[in-house]
């Protein structure tokens, strides 16, 4: 294996261009994808906080908008949505943070395909270039959703506004982004089956590993999917095929010349794609957390098999669960059964995975790092957001919470906030590695404590106005009676989400701060064990200058009796361990 | 480690830390006890099953809740740095085998359970004899159409819908059926009688929701999907559009009445009369 990787290596680029716009090296698109993500978060947390803004204050005047139409509203909540799925939590989780650290976690010098690598983030960037142009074309962007549910998205402007020339940018971007995300699943599965260094066995790759080679699995498997509904909607739109749009429509009084389509067909395909997009957002948060966890309670991670098992259980089950979706769609009810044990079925290496965190803590010598803070944040909003979950795959309760505000919290807190702490706690633990400079501590806890109570208050609220049947996807809430004894909680939660955005703030002053002005990092300075704690902060262009190292041991060997220190990095023989850490 | 706290902060962070999730775990938990925000009371024969398996749920996942955030606070609080060395442990297979036997049974259990009350309402269709009614989504109203006195639906055709002539649906007058057929913008059903709702849809997906019923329904173009309910206390009640359906979608509602036998048929007498 090694042998390979010194014959893939390439030569260390010369000039700006090469270096930093259209690099090979894996570390640099994973700064590209991060950054990439920053921007997109920016935009989408922007978009919700306009629509949180319209929700209590329905008449008033907002920046960019006069007074908010509905399908202005539609149009923000489309993009917010779009936006934060693809281009924040799968950007920066996966491509981000396993791009950069994959192979130096391995013992690799790069990608197994540096171009497509390069490829694969620029097909990304091109994406979002043309998602944002939605906002700026005729009729404005799409009002139909993430989900974007056939006929309403399929049918043109005759539907509504913002169903024209934004619905097909829209579309054509998706259709990029799943071009982009197939490349880099590719990548990342070759590079983890391939290139990894002598001794680094599948079953001593840290958990950060397996989950991005998993969620590398999955992406192949769904985004595939997601690409060819999206050439079957383009193809209905725009060459007058019928795939999703049955015959005898009549649109605004306008008979619909289309005949023989299925709209369950889009939910179905759709839905194959986008359960398992809700775990490519939230493995890769997984493995993070695991690794942090590990690392500051200074213990080996509790049940390392089990933990690789739950994964693949997850990812497994994962692809075989989209009918929860449409438990009232139409599909038969018989059908409604299998996904619905399935997907009970999810909760056991869910849970498997809870005790396992809780179990590495146990016993441990935790030290609160902010990472390590943001890694515990995580787990709370794990177990919180997995539990309304066994609601919602029950058919005969999601008659009642299908497409309520309950649905909106659940994945919210499971799929957004959960995956976004898993960000936060990689930044901060890998900060260092990067830059070669911490981030400020001080400024991490205030984020983490704001962010966190927070969260909370944005969200839980919302899973009781579910309860009271508020239907999801309302611009406005005076036409329904018996919302507006829901108001005070909408009231509680645009003021809660307006602190959580400002205490972003803290975090991205941080960021910028601590680039130029943060405290000098060692080598290894939280004393961890994996690989990418071995070379120099930043590394250099092959990441171990040719000389690749042997890996002794597990990922988590932290307070091993007997060792002269409380960590045994992966690469130090038995009996050769040195006081300093690596070098 | 470099970055490594002083026992006395971490205690601090620790300390703060466990309350936060006591305090978090012990008012979500008042929230669901007290019901300030809750599910309006049930008034169909099926509900009353829907609101016990959610109750069923919630006790399940409210212990689960109750003791992971806990032990995650406790944890943290015994744990916290305090000159110890850590327990160097890798597992522990019989915990491991125990817990995956323990949630397997418990949410797939809750999971089989809950299949009774889906299929009560879901696997069987409407008695013979059950009063049908015909739903129909467009953007953005609900069109509710009686068969009338011959209790037969007449013949439609997409080609004769027209709002301005007041022919949404598009019924043919030519067919004897469609001629005492009834067109209403709103929903009367008799109270104590199983109803069969026949939902449609004209342009894209809509979905009926009644939040009393405990009903919901996508009603998808190209489909006809067969419901039932019983309701089973008079009152008025509203119907609201739980599927994005465009940009009047959260104005897409419309009342439904349950009344008494003899003032349904009073209230259909008065629809036909128009």
């Amino acid at each position: 294996m090694a042998t390979e990787a010194h014959a893939l290596v390439h030569e260390a680029p010369r000039g700006f261009i090469r270096r930093y716009v259209f690099s090979l090296d894996h570390k640099v698109i994973g700064i590209q994808y991060y950054t990439l993500a920053l921007v997109a978060v920016f935009v989408g947390i922007f978009l919700s906080l306009l629509m949180r803004l319209h929700l209590v204050w329905p008449s008033a005047k907002l920046p960019f908008f006069d007074i908010m139409t509905p399908e202005q509203y539609l149009a923000l909540m489309t993009m917010h949505g779009t936006i934060m799925v693809f281009f924040v939590l799968t950007t920066a989780p996966q491509s981000g943070f396993g791009n950069y650290f994959l192979p130096i976690q391995i013992g690799a010098p790069d990608m197994a395909f540096p171009t497509l690598n390069m490829l694969s983030f620029w097909f990304t960037f091109v994406s979002f270039l043309v998602m944002l142009a939605a906002f700026v074309v005729t009729g404005g962007a799409p009002t139909s959703g993430w989900t974007a549910y056939v006929p309403l998205s399929a049918l043109g402007e005759v539907a509504g506004p913002g169903l024209g020339l934004g619905q097909s940018l829209w579309i054509v971007s998706l259709a990029i982004f799943a071009g982009a995300s197939l490349m880099g699943a590719l990548n990342f599965i070759t590079t983890t089956l391939d290139m990894r260094t002598r001794g680094m066995s599948l079953l001593r790759m840290p958990l950060t590993v397996w989950a991005w080679f998993i969620t590398a699995i999955l992406a192949l498997l769904a985004f595939a999917v997601l690409l060819a509904a999206g050439i079957l909607l383009l193809l209905d739109r725009h060459a007058g095929t019928s795939f999703f749009i049955p015959g005898g429509l009549v649109v605004s009084d306008q008979l619909i010349d289309h005949r023989g389509g299925s709209p369950l067909l889009w939910q179905h395909l759709f839905w194959f794609f986008g359960h398992p997009e809700v775990y490519i957002a939230i493995l890769p948060g997984m493995g993070v957390v695991s690794h942090v966890l590990s690392t500051f309670a200074r213990k080996p991670i509790f049940g390392y098999r089990a933990m690789v098992y739950a994964i693949c259980a997850i990812a497994g089950l994962g692809l075989m669960v989209w009918g929860h979706h449409m438990f009232i769609s139409g599909m038969s009810p018989y059908s409604a059964f299998a996904f619905s044990v399935l997907t009970m079925s999810i909760g056991v290496p869910s849970a498997i995975k809870t005790f396992n965190w809780i179990g590495t803590l146990w016993g441990g010598r935790i030290y609160f790092t902010t990472a390590m803070l943001f890694a515990i944040g995580f787990v709370s909003l794990f177990v919180t957001g997995g539990l309304s979950g066994l609601f919602l795959a029950q058919p005969a309760v999601d008659i009642y919470l299908h497409d309520t505000y309950f649905v909106v919290a659940h994945f919210h807190i499971i799929m957004g906030v959960a995956a976004i702490f898993g960000i936060f706690a990689a930044t901060f633990f890998w900060f260092p590695k990067v830059v070669g400079r911490h981030l400020n501590e001080t400024l991490g806890k205030v984020h983490f404590w704001l962010t966190f109570v927070g969260v909370y208050a944005i969200f839980m609220p919302m899973h009781f106005i579910g309860l009271a049947g508020h239907p999801r996807r309302y611009p406005d809430t005076t036409a329904v009676g018996f919302l507006s004894q829901l108001d005070p909680v909408h009231y509680f939660m645009t003021i809660a989400a307006f602190i959580t955005v400002g205490a972003q703030l803290f975090f991205f002053f941080n960021l910028i701060w601590s680039v130029r002005k943060g405290k000098k990092a060692d080598i290894n300075p939280w004393h961890a064990t994996s690989l990418e704690w071995t070379v120099p902060s930043p590394p250099p262009h092959d990441n171990f200058d040719g000389r690749y190292p042997t890996i002794y041991r597990g990922p988590y060997e932290y307070s091993v009796p007997g060792a002269d220190k409380d960590f045994s990095p992966q690469h130090e023989p038995d009996g050769a361990q040195t006081a300093n850490a690596g070098h | 480690m470099t970055e490594r706290q002083s026992g006395r902060g971490s205690t601090l962070v620790a300390v703060i830390l466990a309350l936060f999730l006591v305090v978090f775990t012990l008012s979500t938990i008042y929230f669901f006890v007290a019901q300030t925000w809750w599910f309006p009371k049930s008034i169909s024969t099926h509900g009353a099953t829907v609101d016990i398996q959610f109750m069923r749920t919630l006790w399940i996942t409210g212990l689960v809740f109750f003791l992971a955030q806990l032990g995650l606070g406790w944890v943290i609080l015994r744990y916290r740095d305090r000159g110890e060395r850590a327990h160097y442990s890798h597992g522990n297979n019989t915990l491991e085998i125990l817990w995956t036997i323990a949630t397997a049974v418990m949410f797939i259990g809750l999971g089989l359970f809950a299949e009774r009350a889906w299929a009560d309402f879901q696997w069987r269709g409407a008695a013979p004899g059950a009063l049908q009614v015909e739903v129909t989504g467009q953007q953005f109203v609900w069109n509710i159409r009686y068969p009338g006195p011959d209790g037969v639906f007449g013949r439609t055709d997409p080609a004769l819908m027209n709002d301005a002539a007041g022919n949404p649906l598009g019924l043919d007058l030519d067919d004897p059926a469609a001629q005492d057929d009834i067109v209403t913008p709103t929903m009367a059903v008799p109270v104590n009688r199983e109803i069969e709702v026949i939902l449609r849809a004209k342009d894209v997906t809509h979905s009926f929701f009644v939040r009393e019923l405990r009903f919901k329904q996508d009603a998808v173009p190209g489909l006809v999907v067969r419901m039932h309910f019983t309701a089973t206390e008079t009152g008025q009640y509203e119907v609201t559009c739980a599927e994005l359906c465009g940009l009047g979608h959260h104005r897409m509602r419309t009342a439904l009445l349950v009344l008494p036998e003899e003032e349904f048929q009073g209230w259909l007498e008065e629809q036909a009369a128009f």
